[in-house]
């Protein structure tokens, strides 16, 4: 507990300083909040630009901001510090996901109060980004986990990204892709989230989230008891 | 008491021998120096005795256990330096520290104390990525330093320093010395290896080729055993350390005509130049 602590204290201050990282949690947020704001076209439902961005959010910024993060830590060495230190493996990995998870939340909540949503409404999209938002750290920490510096993790994180955050969007104008894109937890909590009103959601949908979440969890374990934290 | 004890220890990669029947004993309190010219194998004993990598045969003992068996208490105990310890670009000094004085459970004044002791109270505030090498440096010992480990694994803590670093380093070094901490320390510098350690071991090709104290080695070495004098009008002499050579030299203190005179002794360079044939550096 004392080393999660003093390892989540340790990534709010460098991420801080760290601008590829800060903006991850700041773009989708802010942008969408603007396009909110500002784009006013007859027709489209309130808070279309939240809901289209904030799966876009879950897609990207966890995916990015945890697996640099370990990369960097990797190829610098100071994972290597830290695990001499007696720091276990899953304090660091909880410290940090940790970190992430509330810095997105944070971003979600705004995300949510502009989007129109209020009371239970607002809890349900905030539940529903949150596991997002989880599936992604632990996706974002596998690639860090196979990763051992930040050019390799970043040619991995961007096609898982792209498909995460983008094959949903582009479902919403082609039937084909959205037929496809189903079998993805991001769409899946798109869906969700155009549903909070009418609570219209089938077991299917709770299932293929659920399957997502335990490939992701495998995943993530492979990549830990194959390489390690440090090699 | 004996810290750390290694019995014929032998690492491969693949094929390739690193270090061959090491044998060591260390004591508590002692200054030991593995000196080694470059790929001798000295930062691979480091991450040996570390149980950062495990040896291909041998035991090797921290602590009265065999070092794989030491569990994460135990291994707090251990303050390594080496280049592959990274530090925290973007982070302050002070910041640096701070995790690790919240990891080890170390208060906040100690921080700042331990920056005074290693001469960064200046850069408290400083991004590691902004610090001079020999900043650098200091910071990592800091590191060390701060957690008051009961053993110091450095490796090369002065290499690429200046020699008034260097010296002030020497300094801390002999403070946690008498304080009774043991410090196993690697350097490719033979005049720093006689002026700190109570032991050392040549280290040549992954083979120790000398082991002992500094100056007894060079004792041991001292075969030539010639005096050297030097003439007030520039002329050098040599002569036999021997009776015969007493009477010529008393003659040329009689004149009064000479400059300087040294006893020719070899020192760990010159060792290990006839150990193994080859150059230090
Ligand atoms: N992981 C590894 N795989 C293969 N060979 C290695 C590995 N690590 C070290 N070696 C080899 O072991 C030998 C000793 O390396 P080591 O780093 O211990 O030398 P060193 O004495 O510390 O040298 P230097 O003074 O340059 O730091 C070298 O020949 C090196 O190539
Ligand atoms: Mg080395």
């Amino acid at each position: 507990m004392n080393n999660m602590k003093a390892i989540f204290c340790k990534q709010a201050k460098d991420t801080m300083k760290n601008k590829a990282v800060l903006i991850q949690f700041l773009m989708f947020p802010v942008i969408s909040i603007i396009m909110n704001q500002t784009i006013k076209v007859d027709n489209l439902p309130e808070g279309y630009f939240i809901r289209m961005f904030a799966v876009m959010y879950i897609g990207m910024a966890p995916i990015i901001a945890m697996s640099s993060i370990i990369a960097e830590e990797r190829e610098k060495n100071t994972l290597r510090v830290l695990l001499m230190s007696n720091v276990k493996p899953g304090e660091y990995l909880l410290g940090t996901g940790t970190y992430v998870w509330i810095m997105c939340m944070l971003g979600a909540i705004c995300m949510g109060i502009v989007g129109g949503y209020r009371g239970t409404d607002l809890m349900n999209f905030l539940i529903l980004m949150a596991v997002g938002f989880i599936i992604s750290i632990l996706l974002g920490a596998s690639i860090g986990g196979f990763c051992k510096n930040q050019m390799v993790a970043n040619s991995m994180m961007v096609p898982a990204m792209l498909i995460l955050a983008f094959v949903p969007m582009m479902a919403t104008f082609n039937t084909t892709i959205e037929k496809y894109g189903q079998i993805l937890y991001s769409q899946q909590i798109q869906l969700f989230i155009s549903h909070i009103n009418d609570g219209k959601m089938e077991m299917k949908n709770y299932v293929i989230t659920g399957i997502n979440m335990v490939i992701v969890l495998i995943t993530f374990v492979v990549a830990y008891r194959k390489n390690g934290l440090d090699e | 008491m004996s810290l750390i004890l290694v019995e014929s220890v032998e690492k491969k990669y693949e094929d390739k021998v690193v270090l061959n029947k090491i044998n060591l004993e260390i004591n508590q309190g002692e200054i030991f120096g593995l000196l080694g010219p470059s790929g001798a194998g000295k930062t691979t004993m480091i991450r040996l005795l570390t149980g950062q990598i495990s040896a291909t045969a041998g035991k090797i003992t921290v602590f009265d256990k065999e070092v794989g068996k030491l569990n994460g208490t135990e291994k707090k105990q251990f303050g390594i330096m080496m280049d592959q310890f990274g530090l925290y670009e973007r982070l302050s000094c002070y910041d640096n520290l701070k995790l690790f004085a919240d990891i080890y459970g170390i208060k906040k004044e100690q921080i700042i104390q331990t920056l005074r002791a290693v001469g960064l109270e200046k850069a408290v505030k400083t991004p590691a990525m902004n610090l001079s090498k020999g900043m650098r440096h200091r910071l990592q010992l800091a590191r060390v330093f701060m957690t008051n480990p009961k053993i110091l694994f450095l490796d090369e803590p002065t290499s690429g320093l200046d020699p008034a670093t260097s010296e002030e380093i020497h300094r801390l070094l002999l403070h946690k010395k008498e304080m009774g901490y043991l410090i196993f320390l690697t350097t490719h510098n033979m005049g720093e290896a006689e002026k700190l350690c109570d032991h050392i071991a040549l280290l040549n090709e992954g083979k120790i080729v000398e082991y002992g104290q500094p100056q007894e080695i060079c004792r041991k070495y001292n075969h030539q055993k010639k005096i050297r004098i030097r003439l007030k009008n520039g002329e050098e002499l040599e002569y036999e350390n021997s009776r015969d050579s007493a009477a010529k030299i008393e003659q040329l203190f009689q004149e009064q005509s000479i400059e300087t005179i040294h006893s020719t002794e070899p020192n760990l360079e010159t060792v290990f130049m006839e150990r193994t044939g080859r150059r230090f550096e």
